[in-house]
């Protein structure tokens, strides 16, 4: 199938436009920053509003996503796990062959652009498991940026390998002690660089979280996703899906997928949550399946929080769902009932990453894998005609040690 | 008139600007909050800004950090923080007390709830960093009706329109935030801040009180003899840090006198300019 790479252009499918002007979607959402940041945050609104509207920024990136990306990403049909599993089929989107192995290079490649058309010679970011920062290191080297990733301490230790991808690319990794030394400390530590630094500093967010513009830029630059998916599941299947599933931490693999599926009728979506050890045991970080609202990280959405309104750690096998808040969109998404979420626990996630391994020879990431259980759960319920399409948002090389670790096995 | 109000008034006449220390309640344990206060108003406090500890400070530097996270093992929350309040209210009836910390707790709490448990305390303005005017929909309104003063920021990159919407909101006084960065980090250009106080002041009469950076009694002092109150924050709690729990009270009561120093001399260049 012939199909040329697309990029942002008409974001919103028709009858939905959230975000509104001011970046709420529903109650959600918003800009709830110090007054440090105001000026930062509307000159970025300012930039990107911008580079939207411009067909030559659309035509740079969709060239950068076709030629350095990769894109479009493939859709496989898994028909030997479909078979058994003897119940509906399995579709995945193969965002883990993209350049560096997740979706998240899509929307580090989009900010970066924006970054080059306001002058900013410097990239900041926070990760957690080592994706994004490995995804802006990446870009950040293709345009000669200086590149600084903060990631929590913890996260240093159990992603060691992308911490030396990472330093391959020339960023500086910034270890992050404060606080739960995970994603979240990174995300604050980030912030204060930005707000220090913000004359020559473009901050590069991970995901569909954070104030105004970055929950719909991220979504935006990632909807590229759905997008292709739109286009190529008639070709491959004759129709659309009956069921998109994705993981969700922050949500931004999930949010580009589903956005471009938003309005088209029949199409459930499924946010796939960090189940942990369980969510009776409090080790998780399923944010919208146990979470409240709230306010963190500049946006007003759910959180894992105590009685008095502090943030909780959580718990995830994977450390990119390990993340106490979630995009706002989601919760919008959530309450009206557009979508749905459930949580898978550790033990099922890596169950399913091992049967994909075996029956379709596709190592995915531990993230992804959420999603692939569920979809494995769904999938026996359901007659064979019906169809699943799992956003496959990484690959799995990353999650060696971990998964060997879980399995006893030390290199 | 309320008692911040009342504050500033009686300064004006002194030809003073407010000396305003910050400390994070509940540290170094909230056993020690009260005595902190009192500390504070012996060492020549004019309004108190009190922190109230949370897990995720993200426009405070490491040293204010820190604190959060001592308050918050030593087990202060909000509600701790108003209790606090209360027992110092017992014995001060004077001192101004301000809050200052981020939305999520009061989110919690509920904005309604917490207006009326706060006025309860005596607390006289709140400060939520990460509310800012445009998110804060009727929350000024909500604090202004249970007789507590909405303070908000206003920092170097604040614009004009920003300006003019603080303005019509602010009661008690601005902060303005003299620095581009964190709490706790360098030290501020004098000239630069008043260039600033000029475009605030050209919008509003509510007072305007200086913080971030000031990290000795002589650069008080320069900030004092144009501003209407100078906020030392993380000297203050270093101080604290560094100190024996039992003595944290009275060295930060001591360090403040010191500033306190200063901003009395800078009256007298007030008086001879």
């Amino acid at each position: 199938m012939q199909m040329r790479a697309k990029a942002v252009e008409s974001a919103a499918p028709a009858g939905y436009d959230l975000p509104d002007a001011t970046g709420h979607f529903g109650p959600y959402g918003g800009v709830f920053v110090a007054e440090t940041l105001q000026a930062a945050l509307a000159e970025l609104r300012e930039a990107y509003d911008a580079c939207r509207r411009d067909p030559a920024f659309q035509a740079e990136l969709a060239d950068e996503l076709a030629h350095y990306v990769g894109r479009p990403s493939p859709i496989y049909h898994a028909r030997r796990l479909s078979q058994q599993i003897g119940g509906a089929q399995i579709y995945l989107k193969r965002e883990d062959l993209n350049h560096t192995g997740a979706h998240k290079v899509n929307n580090t490649m989009g900010q970066a652009l924006v970054a080059r058309r306001m002058g900013k010679p410097r990239v900041i970011a926070e990760t957690g498991a080592g994706q994004h920062g490995v995804a802006t290191a990446t870009v950040a080297a293709r345009y000669g940026m200086e590149c600084v990733v903060y990631m929590g301490t913890e996260d240093v230790k159990r992603q060691a390998q992308n911490v030396y991808r990472m330093k391959l690319l020339g960023a500086t990794v910034v270890p992050v002690s404060s606080g739960s030394r995970t994603l979240k400390d990174a995300l604050n530590e980030a912030m204060r660089d930005w707000v220090t630094n913000v004359a020559n500093t473009f901050y590069i967010i991970g995901t569909v979280a954070g104030p105004h513009p970055y929950p719909m830029m991220v979504r935006d630059f990632n909807a590229v996703v759905g997008r292709e998916c739109l286009e190529q599941m008639p070709a491959l299947a004759g129709r659309q899906p009956d069921v998109i599933l994705a993981c969700v931490g922050g949500g931004s693999n999930a949010m580009g997928i589903f956005h471009p599926y938003i309005t088209t009728p029949g199409v459930q979506l499924v946010g796939v949550e960090a189940g942990g050890l369980g969510l009776e045991t409090g080790k998780h970080a399923a944010t919208l399946s146990a979470g409240s609202p709230g306010v963190l990280h500049g946006n007003r959405t759910y959180l894992m929080q105590d009685a008095d309104g502090q943030i909780l750690e959580t718990h995830s096998i994977s450390a990119g769902l390990d993340y106490p808040g979630v995009g706002p969109e989601h919760a919008w998404l959530k309450d009206s009932g557009r979508a749905s979420y459930v949580s898978v626990t550790d033990e099922e996630a890596l169950a399913a990453f091992h049967t994909l391994c075996r029956t379709e020879g596709i190592i995915p990431a531990l993230e992804s894998s959420h999603a692939v259980a569920h979809a494995m759960k769904l999938a026996r319920t359901l007659p064979r005609e019906r169809i699943l399409l799992v956003n496959l948002s990484g690959r799995g090389d990353k999650d060696m040690h971990t998964v060997a670790q879980a399995s006893g096995i030390t290199f | 008139m309320s008692r911040i109000a009342e504050a500033f008034a009686r300064l004006r006449a002194e030809r003073r600007a407010a000396l305003v220390p910050f400390v994070t309640a509940g540290d170094p344990s909230p056993g020690h909050t009260v005595a902190m206060l009192r500390a504070l108003v012996a060492g020549g406090a004019d309004v108190i800004e009190l922190g109230v500890p949370f897990s995720d400070p993200m426009a405070d530097g490491p040293t204010i950090q820190r604190s959060s996270e001592r308050a918050l093992r030593a087990g202060m929350g909000l509600a701790g923080v108003l209790d606090a309040v209360s027992a110092f209210r017992r014995e001060d009836s004077r001192t101004p007390v301000v809050l200052m910390g981020y939305a999520n707790p009061i989110e919690r709490m509920g904005a309604a709830a917490f207006a009326s448990r706060a006025a309860q305390a005596g607390v006289d303005g709140v400060l939520v960093v990460d509310y800012p005017p445009e998110e804060s929909g009727d929350w000024a309104s909500v604090l202004a009706a249970a007789g507590i003063d909405p303070i908000f920021l206003l920092s170097p990159t604040s614009s004009e329109a920003r300006i003019e919407l603080v303005s019509r909101l602010a009661s008690g006084y601005i902060y303005y935030v003299s620095l581009k960065g964190v709490t706790g980090a360098a030290h501020i250009d004098a000239a630069d801040v008043e260039r600033m106080l000029g475009r605030i002041r050209a919008r509003t009469d509510v007072p305007v009180g200086v913080g971030f950076g000031i990290r000795d009694p002589q650069t008080a002092r320069a900030i004092a003899r144009f501003a209407d109150a100078v906020v030392i924050g993380s000297r203050i709690v270093e101080e604290i840090e560094r100190a024996d729990p039992a003595q944290a009270a009275d060295r930060a009561g001591a360090l403040l006198a010191q500033f306190r120093a200063g901003i009395d001399a800078a009256a007298g260049d007030r008086a001879a300019a």
